[in-house]
């Protein structure tokens, strides 16, 4: 019990939760509260428990055993039950719907708990321009949610909770698709709304906000409660283990010094109107470089001329010293170069196909015998990687939709090795994925670097930056405006420089 | 290219629409005859079938569906009441008439809603097979003969106008009362749609239906709904076609599905779901009735109307897009890197 819930009402009691998928145990014994304007981290690793625990808390499953209170009534395993009792869950992904207003969004969540018949436009409208106005917000209510920016749609699905008079909101990880500043302004309006009163269960893993924000913590390991009480019993390292199971350094990974040899890429002021110019970039086999920057700084763009997605308007590309043009993809992939894109959910994967045929699906050509495919040879291919990647899963028979977001980001890099490329190039490898596989990613990047292949990370993460590259680039507004040596800078040096001239 | 046009031009009602007038005026130069109040009567009477489908799978489209059954429906439900009212023979006022082809089509709407919204098929193949099964069951067990002797009650009907005039080659046109029905479901459906919730939840629908479960919306409920109003409205479009013919053909209205369809994504909804407007959808049908019947009566063979439909679907919906890919491609050339 902390202080906070001692002379506060709990508006949310979990208690003995548990929870069976066939033979599969995935919660045992989980409790719970929530009291008034309290916000609660539940921090753990993907596949903990986390999302069966707010699924059975919002009504969307039953649990087996055990009882959910919102404010002071039972609930059972009915979502309405639980909206109309004042909980709001904000899933990853907001659930808003992109073709309709800002204000008919906001108001369709109180519309429908109210069982209305009529739409009531303007009552509607109103409570929608009021609850933003109460958030002090400022976004147009008669855009369509299609037209706003990631952050936006963020504030909408809260505005739309808070519509509904939601005294508990549940957000599930609402930070990993913003930036920096972003997260800050998130932080604030999340901090208002305690102070009336609303209670947040937090479901995060970056250790930072866990701490910027949160008052208490509950932390899941296997579908138990390992540890839980107020943040200040906490710090990072004794989070991070509680976590994990295990003690995870979160400094720069240890690695031998790459021999300096001739680079594998190099590109001269390579330019694309309107979104960078005069970059100058050398990648070396054996070397691991990040351009680090804010969202719209071109990083992404820069990667994706790279990969030969996008065109360069000014400057040139060199592989091994001889000039290249990529008039498309297959060009640069016909060079050895590989692109793990930024959304891996999006971009990268075949979420319904099975693990085997989305690691091997860009490399059949290997397996090719007289003209036709040899799928036992395909099957044994995928089993190998899986073991060298450490991909959880049984088999390689099911789909990827099954498996958590860093496995998920393991099978797009394993059809990349596949290919054998002389170059990967990584667009936020770590997006979504917990500390513990996001330190296994970066081993195994730096593992590949080693193994002689030239690597080019693009991140805004800037402790991945460091404990990753061995040289950092900096992007600001499309110019490369700093180059540092991984070993020599810290993180409050890098942050200053990516965020440099980007606030104007 | 001028600023206002390229933004008329990036919607495909502004296609329509611009389509719409360069048909006209140039028709008007070629026959200066076209340009009248007689044109404009005659247009809408042919457009009145057509319309009354087309508002029935606006609303499906809207939900994210397609429905290519309706005409197989219409079909159904008009042939059917024909059946039934000449079987028992008593005297039945016309709104009857109406009102049983509307059940009989929201009857048979109820089975796709079932199969699409309780059994989660996809929409395409359900309606894709009952347009099939329909018109089977109708052409097998109900018959194949055309009705020509149909009640008095329907030429009475039929006869009576709002408009009556006579063209510049001294036929005469017309606007028959059931003209009135295409208002009325035109108005029902606008109603439906922007004034109450249900109305919003089959947008909400079109737009994330895993989003619309999440804040508590029955979407079974929603769906089967959709599909059973469609229904109705295909009934009543088929009732409609009789009136017009005097008389019911069970092989009449199958083969006008993709017409429809096309006037509906023409009018501004999308195959993706989530949108969709009366208006721009009679504008779509409107456009589609006219190049069909102007191009009959300049004189082009037939066959070139379907070029030209086909045409109009492919600019109507493409331009838009290429036009809103080119501006994103300006403003990223006009953005300044003042690093």
């Amino acid at each position: 019990m902390t202080l906070e819930a001692e002379d506060k009402p709990a508006v949310l009691e979990m208690r003995t939760i548990r929870k069976a998928y066939g033979p599969v145990r995935v919660l045992a014994d989980v409790s719970l509260s929530l009291a008034e304007g309290e916000v609660r981290c539940l921090a753990g690793e993907n596949g903990s428990g986390k999302s069966t625990l707010i699924k059975i808390l919002s009504g969307v499953v039953g649990a087996d055993a055990g009882t959910v209170t919102i404010a002071g009534r039972p609930q059972g395993n009915d979502a309405k039950a639980a909206i109309s009792a004042g909980l709001s869950v904000i899933y990853q992904d907001f659930s808003l719907f992109p073709n309709l207003t800002v204000w008919e969004n906001i108001g369709f969540l109180a519309a429908v708990t109210a069982g209305d018949t009529l739409h009531r436009r303007s009552a509607r409208r109103a409570l929608a321009t009021e609850t933003l106005k109460r958030m002090r917000v400022e976004i147009d209510p008669d855009t369509p949610v299609e037209r706003l920016p990631v952050a936006s749609k963020q504030l909408v699905a809260i505005a739309r909770a808070l519509a509904n008079n939601a005294r508990i909101i549940v957000m599930d990880e609402p930070t990993t698709a913003l930036t920096r500043s972003e997260v800050a302004r998130l932080l604030e309006i999340v901090g208002a709304l305690r102070d009336e009163g609303v209670a947040f269960l937090f479901v995060s893993h970056k250790i930072e906000e866990v701490f910027a924000i949160c008052d208490t913590i509950t932390v899941l390991r296997d579908g138990r409660v390992v540890v839980e009480g107020p943040i200040q019993e906490f710090d990072a390292a004794s989070l991070v283990e509680a976590m994990t199971g295990r003690s995870i350094d979160s400094r720069r990974l240890p690695r031998i010094q790459a021999e300096p040899t001739a680079p594998f890429l190099s590109a001269r002021k390579l330019g694309r109107r309107g979104e960078y110019t005069d970059v100058d970039i050398d990648l070396r086999p054996g070397e691991i470089v990040s351009v680090v920057g804010l969202l719209g700084s071109g990083r992404t763009e820069l990667a994706l001329t790279l990969f030969g997605t996008l065109t360069a308007d000014e400057g040139r590309i060199e592989i091994g010293g001889l000039p290249v043009v990529f008039a498309s993809e297959s060009d640069a992939i016909d060079h050895g170069i590989a692109y793990v894109p930024e959304d891996r959910l999006t971009e990268g994967l075949f979420l319904n196909q099975t693990i085997r045929d989305n690691i091997v699906v860009s490399s059949l050509e290997k397996n090719l015998r007289a003209g036709f495919i040899d799928a036992r040879a395909l099957a044994q291919r995928a089993r190998d990687a899986v073991k060298a990647l450490r991909i959880k899963t049984p088999d390689v028979s099911p789909s990827v939709a099954t498996l958590s977001g860093g496995n998920q980001q393991r099978v797009v890099l394993a059809r990349w090795m596949e290919r054998d490329p002389k170059l990967m190039i990584l667009n936020g490898p770590t997006v979504g994925v917990d500390v513990g596989s996001k330190r296994e990613i970066h081993e195994l990047l730096v593992a590949l670097s080693r193994s002689g292949k030239a690597v080019m990370v693009v991140t805004d993460d800037i402790s991945e930056a460091i404990a990753l590259s061995d040289t950092i680039l900096v992007m600001v507004r499309g110019k490369i405006t700093g180059r540092f040596d991984a070993n020599d800078v810290d993180e409050d040096q890098l942050y200053n420089e990516v965020i440099k001239e980007g606030r104007a | 290219m001028s600023k206002p046009l390229s933004r008329v031009l990036a919607t495909p009602q502004g296609v329509v629409l611009i389509t719409v007038l360069v048909f006209a005026l140039v028709l008007s130069i070629i026959n200066p005859a076209f340009f009248s109040v007689a044109t404009l009567i005659d247009l809408l009477r042919n457009s009145l079938v057509t319309g009354i489908f087309a508002l029935g799978v606006m609303m499906v489209l809207a939900s994210g569906g397609i429905d290519v059954s309706c005409t197989a429906i219409g079909a159904f439900a008009m042939y059917a009441t024909m059946k039934i009212v000449l079987g028992v023979d008593i005297d039945l006022p016309i709104f009857a008439f109406f009102a049983l082809s509307a059940l009989i089509g929201a009857m048979l709407g109820l089975f796709n809603g079932l199969l699409i919204g309780i059994l989660g098929l996809p929409t395409l193949i359900v309606t894709l097979g009952t347009l099939s099964l329909y018109r089977g069951v109708l052409l097998t067990f109900l018959g194949t003969t055309y009705i020509t002797a149909v009640p008095r009650e329907i030429i009475a009907f039929s006869r009576k106008v709002l408009v009556r005039m006579e063209n510049a080659a001294g036929q005469m046109v017309s606007l028959p009362y059931s003209f009135l029905v295409l208002v009325g479901v035109a108005a029902v459906v606008a109603i439906l749609i922007n004034f109450t919730l249900f109305g919003r939840k089959i947008y909400a629908i079109g737009g994330s239906e895993e989003a619309a479960e999440r804040i508590g919306i029955r979407i079974k409920r929603v769906k089967v709904m959709i599909y059973v109003l469609a229904g109705a409205i295909a009934g009543l479009a088929g009732m409609t076609h009789v009136t017009l013919s005097r008389m019911a053909n069970p092989f009449d209205l199958v083969g006008m599905e993709l017409n429809v369809i096309a006037a509906v994504v023409l009018g501004g909804a999308r195959i993706t779901g989530g949108y969709g407007t009366v208006t721009g959808t009679l504008l779509g049908v409107f456009v589609i009735t006219m190049i069909n019947t102007t191009l009959l009566m300049a004189g082009v063979p037939s066959y070139w109307q379907k070029v030209v439909i086909g045409g109009l679907i492919i600019v109507g919906t493409g331009l838009p897009i290429v036009i809103e890919r080119l501006s994103r491609h300006r403003e990223r050339i006009s953005r300044s890197l003042s690093a």
